[in-house]
């Protein structure tokens, strides 16, 4: 059984706030689409997606909750920018369906290879937690690569826009795997794995896929391993953010903040 | 109704119980045919502790069907607490056979026994549960609620829902 110093609960902590805030605000932006989207199976899915998104953000923030952060609802509606620390990625505005579609799919490969790490971490409650979301997310994966294999290659018009939907999000979502100050203290005592690790994973499994479906990846296959051909877009899990986390945050936060602890 | 603490009440009484309380999204079905009651203890002086695991973690009936699993022991006399907890996991293969005619019964189709293997319920032909073809196919992995998916039936043209493997 993992001991939980102070020096590891610190490392757990900053991570999970990474694990759940990614996930409510991609959950968030999803819920955007909800009564706009270009189809009505479109709307039904990005809807779903957007509560599957906020009750695995529920389960983050709960396990935050256990080491003494404070109610889940606190959490996720009356902390302020500079405390978030998710990806800058995540907060990026929801854009065209191309670049929902081309998000979304980052996202979910790139929770796909962290849960599979994690569904083996030293702190159980997470392990538990990983174990469970990993299997609601295939649905997720079958959604957005169908999506992503038929506008790709589709017309003129949908291939640009998803060309530039991933030239936008690829540095960005690069930033997911923002190595922060605890990595070494959390992959010494076997909770999460270090973000490269991750990162490997991730590209050997986006790049084929987005290249099948006639888009240019900013990376490069060589002897030695992946070259990424861009800057990563760090400082989410530092809490460095963009206006767009700020505009988020006011129309996400606005209702809990006029009466925190209402009941309903 | 509520009546005084009867230490009496055996644990087969509070499965009997818990029985009768439906899973509000699929209203045919009880919660203990879903598989998502764990297990109940007593201790015999009108306490009991229910542990249950949710299907999907965004299910918006968890809160639901906690109080209503506390309503129902609280007719029986006993003071409940009910857990959730995510250990073992949910999977589709805890649906009881009498889980999975009902959902029939309602147009609702259910997922393949996978052993593990999920994705063993997108290679597996569904049947359609109106006229019984397996000419189908998948219209959307997403519908109506978390738990289902949406499908077409090419031989009697009708939309039907599958309950999700997990």
């Amino acid at each position: 059984m993992l001991e939980l110093t102070p020096e590891i609960r610190a490392a757990l902590i900053e991570y999970l706030y990474g694990l759940a805030d990614d996930e409510l605000l991609v959950g968030h932006r999803a819920s955007e689409w909800t009564g706009l989207a270009p189809i009505l199976e479109a709307d039904v899915a990005l809807s779903s997606i957007a509560q599957d998104e906020m009750g695995h953000a529920l389960v983050f923030y709960r396990l935050l909750e256990e080491l003494g952060e404070g109610d889940p609802d606190d959490l996720a509606f009356a902390r302020d920018a500079p405390d978030f620390r998710n990806a800058i990625f995540s907060e990026l505005p929801r854009g065209d369906w191309a670049f929902t579609v081309v998000r979304q799919y980052l996202h979910d490969v790139a929770e796909q290879v962290r849960l599979e790490a994690l569904a083996d971490s030293a702190y159980e409650p997470l392990a538990q937690a990983a174990r469970k979301i990993l299997v609601e997310e295939k649905y997720h994966l079958i959604h957005d690569r169908s999506w992503v294999a038929k506008l790709g290659p589709a017309t003129e018009e949908s291939h640009q826009r998803m060309q530039a939907a991933l030239d936008r999000a690829f540095p960005h979502a690069l930033g997911l795997f923002e190595p922060t100050e605890l990595e070494p203290v959390r992959v010494e005592a076997d909770i999460a794995p270090p973000e490269e690790v991750l990162l490997k994973r991730w590209l050997d499994e986006v790049v084929p896929f987005l290249e099948s479906a006639t888009l240019q990846v900013p990376a490069r296959r060589e002897e030695q391993g992946w070259r990424l051909l861009v800057e990563p877009v760090y400082g989410g899990r530092r809490g460095e953010h963009t206006e767009y986390l700020e505009t988020l945050l006011q129309a996400m936060q606005l209702v809990y903040r006029m009466e925190p602890g209402a009941k309903w | 109704m509520v009546r005084k603490a009867e230490p009496t009440v055996t644990e087969q009484e509070v499965w009997a119980a818990l029985d009768d309380v439906k899973d509000p999204e699929v209203p045919v079905v009880s919660v203990v045919e879903m598989g998502i009651i764990q297990s109940v203890e007593l201790d015999g002086a009108g306490r009991a502790r229910v542990k249950m695991t949710p299907t999907f973690t965004g299910c918006p009936a968890i809160e639901m069907m906690r109080e209503a699993i506390a309503e129902k022991l609280a007719e029986l006399g006993l003071e409940a607490t009910v857990e959730v907890t995510l250990d073992p996991p949910w999977t589709s293969d805890r649906l009881s056979e009498s889980a999975r005619e009902k959902m029939k019964q309602i147009g609702l189709a259910p997922p393949a026994r996978h052993g593990g293997f999920v994705e063993m319920d997108l290679i597996q032909v569904v049947r359609c549960p109106y006229c019984n073809s397996d000419d189908t196919s998948l219209e959307n992995p997403f519908g109506p609620t978390l738990c289902r998916a949406i499908y077409y039936c090419n031989a009697c043209k009708q939309p039907f829902e599958k309950f999700k493997a997990l």
